[in-house]
């Protein structure tokens, strides 16, 4: 499977301006509501949450393909699906 | 589902368990749990359920509220002394989450209607304070195939069962007839702590949820049994009984039973 900069994004959120938990909260129904193999980008300007994301999302079984600092304040990240 | 902003924020500390998510919270927006008694524990049951974001609640209940209530019957308040308590009960859900559509039935539950009130629902809530309504509730769970979260309260003890017409034991199961009213302790000995029906209805609105999100494990074939004076939860194994006379091998009740008058119930 590509990754990277190749990778299909399936659905893309934009969460900036969000604090925890409500950007996990959007993360997860964002996600909850994709087919297994798809993949989520998500944006967002709160850097606990650039930590935080990633580590839920795998704890619930889902992939992170990618944490990128995009610029002074925003990061990318991308996650697939893996499980329902 | 699709929630508001709004309902995202609301139940946000749902949405992050794995347990429930979206997906469960769109179950409990669908769901219809219908409470008897609008008391010590149907107030807490009511409250909680109407937090968690249950889409539809109904609650029976004939009396009106009394100051005598109020120690206990947190739904209830000064504001709404001699209103009948499923209005009031209605008026306090209504203003905590307005997602969730209450049914006030001010009436007395009987063998006529019970069937009919509960068909549409899918869980039924007993929360009465009286035997010939607890076997009412049991017998009419049990002939239409309806989960029943069962809790009492007495003094310092509360319980807490679950029946699970066909897969496990019923009310009659345990006790096969109501107690004669003369061995119910009369008005004057039964006083109750007023927080205890708080733990029991926590205790039944936990079961509800767990029910409508078919997750965990709920109290089938067990009766939970909390001392508050101890601090003590004792769970008790309560097995079928296969000639019980509702839900055995020949059963000898196939019609809905009032057992009537003659029990003292507290204000």
């Amino acid at each position: 499977m590509g990754e990277g900069a190749e990778t299909h994004v399936d659905k893309s959120i934009n969460i900036k301006g969000l604090v925890c938990p409500y950007t996990f909260v959007k993360a997860k129904l964002a996600i909850e509501s994709m087919e297994v193999g798809q993949v989520l980008e998500i944006l967002l300007d709160y850097e606990e949450a650039s930590r935080s994301i990633p580590k839920s999302m795998e704890d619930h079984g889902q992939k992170v393909l990618k944490v990128e600092k995009i610029n002074d304040t925003d990061w990318k990240l991308l996650i697939r699906k893996d499980r329902e | 589902m699709d929630f508001t902003d709004e309902q995202v924020l609301r139940y946000s500390r749902h949405i992050i368990l794995p347990e429930v998510g979206g997906k469960g919270q769109t179950k409990i927006a669908e769901a219809k749990v219908f409470i008897i008694g609008a008391g010590g524990l149907g107030c807490p049951v009511g409250y909680y359920l109407t937090a968690a974001g249950v889409g539809t609640i109904a609650m029976i209940d004939n009396d009106t509220v009394e100051i005598s209530n109020l120690q206990r019957q947190i739904a209830h308040s000064m504001n709404t002394l001699g209103m009948p308590k499923v209005e009031s009960a209605k008026k306090t859900f209504e203003a905590l989450n307005p997602d969730v559509n209450i049914v006030a039935l001010r009436k007395r539950i009987s063998k006529d209607d019970i069937l009919d009130l509960i068909s549409a629902y899918d869980v039924v809530v007993d929360g009465s304070d009286n035997f010939p309504t607890r076997y009412l509730v049991n017998d009419a769970c049990v002939m239409a195939g309806k989960p029943l979260v069962s809790g009492a309260i007495l003094r310092f003890e509360g319980q807490v069962t679950t029946i699970m017409p066909g897969e496990g034991p019923c009310y009659r199961c345990l006790f096969e007839e109501p107690p004669p009213p003369g061995l119910v302790p009369s008005c004057q000995e039964a006083g109750v702590l007023g927080v205890l029906p708080g733990v029991i209805g926590g205790l039944q609105a936990t079961e509800v949820l767990k029910l409508i999100l078919g997750k965990g494990d709920v109290l089938k074939g067990e009766l939970l049994i909390y001392n508050a004076l101890k601090t003590t939860f004792r769970k008790v194994k309560i097995p079928k009984n296969p000639s019980c006379p509702l839900c055995g091998e020949h059963p000898s009740i196939t019609e809905l039973v009032d057992y009537g008058e003659g029990y003292c119930t507290t204000q």
